[in-house]
């Protein structure tokens, strides 16, 4: 026999409560907890990033011959390098350089890969063609060999890591936009703003791109960590920052000598890399569970 | 009739279909040669079952898609050939209302936004003049100013038919084309939207193009039918006498569909056989002639002219009728 269960006669006022999606975002935000956490570390490394050489204990150019290659210590709690430089004044120096390259670049990237996503998707035609066949040429190389073939025509330097890991990133951006945006295309209010005489412009700004944003979104933080990854590798090849650079792939790249002797010297700026990629992987993981109208309806 | 505010004839729309890269091409033949007229500030409906081109035609007028042939006049300018840069002025008259109201208002936007789309597109008014009118349609019919700042989904399906009425009147246009305005809403709902659309129109006096497959809908509020089948209208002619007098065995057909609330009262319902068409291969002669319970040899080979009926605006496309 079941019991039944008493049935609550209190009927639940649904208070006249203002909708707002950043509320609603916000409260689904807060039930993601590793994507959550793994937020606050990137507020966290923002914050370096930006206060980082007032903190520093040290100056991260600054050679210290009398202390060359020491592990960690109360003194130098990251330890030093080949030349004493003081490894944790260099991270958080390094913080700055491998944010702001990799900002820089996936925006750059997404801004270019959502102006051609849009126009590919919504005109169609010859000129959707042209572009993603573009697109699939970019694709065929492996993305950190286009980013060398880039910088080999540009020469080496931070700036020109910028333009490669955009340029790299334009394709996979306008094919995930173009995919949104065909889908918004066939929309009834797409078809609504058509038939009251908006521009093309007009409809793909407040039509089309917001329906695209919350997957751009998601991708792009996903980015962000390959362009961590992509512009330390190119530092560590010696095609970005030069080796002086606090650049955390630089610094990998000085200690590889050391690798045996003093393996803190490449573990500092390892795992900085590994935990900053980790965190802008689970935070787009998150995004997506959170954004994704497709994974949305659990 | 009075001055025509729509004035369509001959409109033709086929679209091309084809089977995989090297199929071969075909054509549906979606609206095949429908002429028609409405007089301002009148109703014409265009009723008939689901594919039989009547939403296309709807889209047609409204050049959302491209008609292969014929003439579309509205207010006395023949727009079926311009450039979408040439139709902005046009697109200011005609407004439509959709089907869906959850699917044709953009989720993301306010209401406000929505209601005022219209505006920030044909005018050149500030956002607070362009806000202060929202608010004045909202008004109208029959919604509240703090209803601006929600979002569409925060509204149930009545409301949000009135948000897109809203959204069509608050430019003030000629024609406004609604392609099944009721049909996605509860009947107690329906009859509370066609009211407010009629009141519109006297207020406003707007002329409607009303599409609907439901006849007591159309009953309720047209002046003029046409009726339409398989892209063609079979029949077309002021309310009354199609519904009291009807000559075609298609409108028969559907008028005797309608269901009488009166479970005493008895008649005769015509049943039609078989199913609708392809309207890639039309069937030849009269298109009606597979399903048409008194079809004759002259029906399966040419197509019926068009006769007078009964009265002046009553037009019948059948062999059989005198």
């Amino acid at each position: 026999m079941e019991v039944t269960k008493e049935i609550n006669p209190s009927i639940t006022v649904v208070a006249e409560k203002k909708y707002s999606p950043f509320k609603e975002f916000w409260k689904n935000w807060k039930k993601q907890k590793t994507a959550f956490w793994a937020s606050l570390f990137i507020l966290l490394l923002i914050l370096i990033a930006i206060i980082g050489p007032y903190i520093a204990p040290y100056d991260p150019y600054e050679p210290d011959y009398n202390a060359t290659l020491q592990g960690p210590s109360q003194a130098h709690i990251a330890g030093t390098d080949e030349y004493g430089r003081d490894i944790f004044s260099r991270l958080l120096a390094g913080a700055r350089i491998s944010l702001s390259v990799s900002f820089l670049s996936v925006l750059l990237g997404a801004i270019g890969g959502t102006i051609l996503g849009l126009i590919s998707g919504y005109f169609g035609g010859w000129l959707d063609r042209m572009i993603m066949r573009t697109s699939d040429v970019l694709f065929a190389f492996p993305d950190i060999l286009l980013a060398i073939a880039i910088i080999a025509i540009l020469g080496p330097g931070l700036k020109n890591v910028v333009i490669a890991v955009s340029v790299f990133s334009i394709p996979s951006i306008a094919r995930l936009v173009r995919g949104s945006t065909l889908e918004a295309k066939e929309t009834v209010f797409v078809e609504a703003a058509r038939s009251m005489g908006a521009s093309h412009f007009r409809i793909m700004l407040k039509h089309i791109f917001p329906e695209t944003a919350s997957s751009l979104i998601v991708f792009i933080s996903m980015r962000i960590g390959t362009a961590i990854l992509a512009a330390s590798s190119l530092s560590f090849l010696g095609l970005g920052a030069s080796p002086e650079t606090p650049d955390w792939g630089a610094m990998l790249s000085l200690g590889r000598d050391y690798l045996g002797t003093s393996s803190h010297v490449v573990m500092m700026p390892g795992i900085a890399i590994f935990l900053t990629v980790l965190a802008f992987n689970l935070v787009g993981d998150g995004l997506r569970d959170v954004l994704d109208p497709k994974t949305k309806n659990e | 009739m009075s001055n025509a505010l729509l004035k369509v004839s001959g409109l033709k729309k086929s679209f091309e279909i084809s089977n995989g890269m090297f199929g071969k091409k075909k054509s549906v033949k979606a609206v095949h040669d429908v002429s028609f007229m409405i007089p301002e500030g009148k109703t014409f409906s265009l009723v008939g079952e689901s594919g039989c081109g009547k939403s296309t035609t709807g889209r047609l007028i409204s050049r959302l898609i491209e008609p292969s042939m014929g003439e579309i006049w509205i207010d006395g300018e023949e727009i079926s050939k311009r450039k979408e840069s040439q139709l902005k002025g046009v697109r200011k008259k005609v407004q439509m209302i959709f089907q869906d109201p959850y699917a044709s208002l953009n989720p993301r936007m306010k209401v406000r936004d929505i209601v005022g789309e219209p505006l920030a597109i044909h005018t050149n008014l500030s956002r607070d003049e362009r806000n202060k009118k929202v608010s004045d349609m909202l008004e109208v019919v029959g919604l509240s100013e703090y209803h601006a700042d929600r979002y569409a989904h925060e509204f149930s399906g009545g409301q949000r038919q009135r948000i897109g009425i809203a959204r069509a009147l608050i430019l003030n246009p000629k024609l406004i084309i609604a392609d099944e305005p009721v049909s996605a809403l509860d009947v107690s709902i329906q009859s509370q939207i066609l009211n407010l659309l009629k009141d519109l129109q006297a207020e406003y006096h707007l002329t409607y193009l009303f599409i609907s497959h439901d006849l007591s809908v159309v009953e309720h509020i047209s002046d003029h039918i046409g009726v339409m089948y398989l892209g063609t209208i079979v029949e077309t002619g002021p309310k009354e006498v199609i519904f009291s007098n009807p000559q075609h065995p298609y409108t028969k057909a559907l008028l005797s569909s309608i269901p009488i609330p009166d479970p005493r009262m008895r008649r005769e319902r015509i049943i039609l056989q078989g199913d609708l068409p392809s309207p890639v291969n039309p069937p030849a002669g009269c298109r009606f002639h597979t399903r048409c319970p008194h079809a004759v040899d002259r029906c399966r080979v040419s197509e019926p002219p068009i006769k007078k009926g009964e009265g002046e605006d009553h037009f019948v496309a059948c062999h059989l009728v005198d």
